[in-house]
């Protein structure tokens, strides 16, 4: 199988080294040769975070330079579009409908753009704008955002749904597991 | 059995493989995770030292009694440790002793990027290079057993795309080695000139018999592919390198000193055009060019920051990837800065205020340089803001300026004990009259949260023995050292007022939790009374990131909120209250 290759993005602290984990453990469970980048350190305590998932036969790079990516999994709007160029033409976007503001906004130097959704639909990708708040008060908890953005972007990939169930069940607390269940379900049947 | 690994954590692997007996570290991004891994292998004896100098030369002594010794750290603490690693290369290893250095192109969380293969060829010890964690895991076996077979210590050097990638590795169970009888043994450990002069012929015979070792180490591998086109790459960049050019031959260093010069010149005659791909310095390039062959490298490949796909490709005019065209030069940054609640942040706040000269040191409050804080003139590397701010006042001194009473050194807990003592010292000893500021937040925030001899948590998680800090410095002679409460900006003020208007030296600890740590208490939020409010924005000066404008007022993200307090006290309108229940 060619290289699928995933860039997941968002804010520090949003969980996004959690989610591109339980991507990756999924392709090693497929059978496949897996890399996952992520960061640590300094560009952790608020700012933006990127993490890589790459998967196929033979994976070589772990990073997704610009025209790479398959897919962009964004936990926050403006970080997808920050990483769009990673895109190459034909991938799709799957990005939480939730702003959180830089610093450089609160403080009032730079607007937080308006134009985010335009900006990404006049590439001609595909953009699914999931409602990740919204579902996951829904499923009963708000804290299973993550998991209804992870099931968006599991329609999309040829995994059984059960493996990334199962697998998204492993790294969540147990008494969590129903809701994260039906987070999955909502995001899953989107 | 088939895991995905982190670098790190296969580094670690490998090392208990191995047979591993002890390993030491200071914590230092990209190579943290390696001793918090090897922590968790009940078999190897782990700690955090206190800095990375006290951790190569304990490593030496197991070493030394016959045990298999790691010691990890990142680039720079490499420099810290770079005084008894040129004496360890002469003497050599009893145990396996392997020196695991964590590079990091692109400064993801550093002050430089320092390629640390020159201390290879500078101390004369072999270097290896894995090139995803697979090879991690391998390598640190390799390395464990080239020591002892060689007689050195061997330094095993990884990137961050190599510690914090993820990637499939092969695990295989612990072979258990024992632990060499202690022997003394004067010609070999006391390198007293006369000894150290015979050690260096040694040195020299042992570099010979590594570079005929290099030419045919297995690990330094040739694919053969295409004719047209050669690449000789190491690390890192080999993983580029397949990715963009899929068709041409490869010869892969493993091991970049000694260099396999034999090798190199084999393959550069069976390709018609060469190129050299590598991180950063032009290491290998160098040494292709010493035998004489023409070769395209850096004159194409940039020398600063990391290598990926897309730079590569350029380097040499490849097309790759197909993206997207979208404008993104526009966008707001989103730069770290200091959490909601942080404990550094009032001091920064009042420092800023009171206009004072700050020399700053390395770690999360490094980011009180930033604005709207803007409170740090300068940061060098790990205990530099008290032997600085000494610097500093000596100049001032001279010419009588009054500045000199606004000179503050600002210092981490931890840094304080990795290099802050003997600055402090020295200052103390020459008389100097400097206010030192410890932000003691319980904890080495920057690196994720691992312990220091002011905590009492050792790595392996036995209590250890804490040190207290003011009974430390007044134990050291200096009269004047007081604690302040991190939210309490009054009290700061008055309390540093004082001391920078002292003629002595002082020491004022602002000691707080980190607010990741469990021992932080959360406490109420904060919320802005607009009635109150006459949208000043004095309370956006604190930089907190749950503060904004919306509209005319200020506002509080009850989320992202503490119940700190600070911006509260800033307020001149008592414009901001804290909710009454939690
Ligand atoms: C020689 C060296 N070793 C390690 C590091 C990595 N490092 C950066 S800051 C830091 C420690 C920070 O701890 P502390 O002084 O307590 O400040 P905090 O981050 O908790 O505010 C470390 C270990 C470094 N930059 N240089």
């Amino acid at each position: 199988m060619n290289t699928v290759s995933i860039v997941v993005c968002g804010v520090g602290g949003q969980g996004v080294l959690t989610a591109s984990d339980i991507i990756s453990i999924i392709a090693l469970k497929g059978g496949y040769d897996v890399k996952k980048s992520e960061v640590h350190g300094m560009s952790q305590r608020g700012g933006s975070v990127i993490s890589e998932v790459r998967f196929g036969d033979k994976v070589y790079s772990p990073l997704i330079t610009d025209g790479m990516a398959d897919y962009i999994l964004s936990f926050e709007k403006l970080e997808a579009l920050r990483n769009l160029t990673r895109l190459k033409k034909g991938g799709a976007v799957i990005s939480n409908d939730y702003e959180i503001k830089p610093a450089s906004v609160l403080m009032g130097k730079f607007d937080y753009p308006l134009d985010i959704i335009e900006r990404i639909k006049s590439t001609g990708v595909e953009l699914t704008l999931v409602d990740g708040v919204g579902l996951a008060l829904e499923a009963g908890n708000i804290r299973t955002v993550n998991t209804v953005l992870l099931a968006a972007l599991a329609r999309k990939l040829s995994f059984e749904k059960e493996l990334w169930i199962k697998s998204t069940l492993e790294r969540v607390p147990k008494k969590t597991h129903e809701v994260n269940r039906k987070a999955f379900e909502l995001g899953y049947n989107l | 059995m088939k895991k995905v690994m982190m670098g790190n954590e296969a580094v670690a692997r490998g090392a208990w493989e191995a047979g591993l007996h002890v390993a030491t570290a200071y914590p230092g991004t990209p190579s943290s995770e390696i001793l918090e891994s090897i922590s968790k292998y009940p078999e190897i004896y782990s700690e955090w030292c206190t800095n990375e100098k006290v951790a190569l030369e304990v490593a030496t002594g197991a070493s030394f009694a016959g045990a298999r010794a790691l010691v990890a750290m990142k680039h720079v603490g490499l420099n810290v440790a770079a005084d008894p690693l040129f004496s360890l290369s002469y003497i050599g290893a009893t145990g396996g002793i392997v020196i695991v250095t964590a590079d990091d192109p692109s400064m993801h969380s550093s002050q430089n990027e320092q390629d640390n293969r020159h201390y290879a060829r500078a101390a004369k010890i072999p270097v290896l290079e894995p090139s995803d964690s697979e090879e991690a895991r391998r390598f640190m076996k390799i390395a464990l057993q080239m020591s002892e077979e060689f007689d050195t210590p061997v330094l095993l050097r990884l990137t961050t795309r190599i510690s914090h990638t993820r990637t499939v590795v092969n695990t295989e169970e612990r072979k258990e080695i024992p632990i060499k009888k202690y022997e003394k043994d004067f010609k070999k450990r006391v390198i007293l000139p006369m000894n150290a002069r015979t050690l260096h012929y040694k040195v020299e015979e042992r570099t010979k018999k590594l570079r005929e070792f290099a030419n045919n180490f297995k690990e330094n591998k040739i694919e053969m592919k295409s004719k047209d086109i050669g690449i000789i790459t190491d690390s890192i960049s080999y993983q580029y390198v397949k990715e963009v050019f899929p068709l041409a031959s490869v010869l892969k260093i493993a091991m970049p000193w000694p260099f396999p010069y034999k090798l190199a010149r084999e393959f550069a005659s069976s390709v018609s055009r060469l190129l050299c791909i590598e991180e950063n310095d032009p290491f290998i390039e160098g040494y292709i060019r010493q035998l004489g062959i023409e070769v395209e490298g850096k004159d194409k490949v940039p020398m600063v920051l990391e290598l990926n796909p897309d730079r590569v490709a350029r380097s040499f005019g490849v097309d790759y990837g197909d993206p997207v065209e979208v404008k993104v030069d526009d966008l707001p940054p989103r730069p770290p800065s200091l959490c909601p609640g942080c404990p550094h942040t009032g001091f920064f706040y009042i420092a800023n205020k009171l206009k004072l000269i700050v020399t700053g040191d390395i770690g999360c409050y490094t980011l009180g340089a930033l604005p709207p804080l803007n409170a740090i003139d300068t940061c060098v590397e790990m205990g530099a803001s008290i032997t600085n701010a000494h610097g500093i006042q000596l100049a001032l001194r001279a010419e009588g300026n009054e500045d000199i009473k606004k000179v503050v050194g600002v210092i981490g807990d931890s840094t304080f004990f990795h290099s802050g003592i003997t600055g402090l010292i020295n200052t103390y000893y020459n008389g100097g009259i400097g206010t030192v500021v410890i932000l003691d937040n319980r904890t080495t925030a920057m690196t994720g949260h691992q312990g220091h001899p002011g905590i009492g948590r050792t790595l392996m998680g036995t209590p250890g023995r804490k040190i207290d800090i003011p009974k430390f410095i007044k134990g050291i002679g200096i009269e004047h050292v007081y604690t302040v409460e991190p939210y309490d900006i009054e009290r700061i003020e008055e309390v540093l007022k004082r001391e920078i208007a002292r003629d002595d030296i002082s020491v004022v600890i602002v000691k707080g939790p980190c607010v990741l740590i469990s021992e932080f208490e959360r406490k109420a939020y904060f919320y802005v009374d607009e009635d109150k409010c006459n949208g000043c924005k004095l309370c956006l000066g604190v930089g907190c990131p749950a503060i904004s404008m919306e509209g005319d007022y200020s506002r509080i993200d009850k989320y992202l909120c503490t119940g700190c307090s600070l911006c509260a006290r800033v307020c001149p309108f008592d414009a901001i209250v804290q909710k009454e229940d939690k």
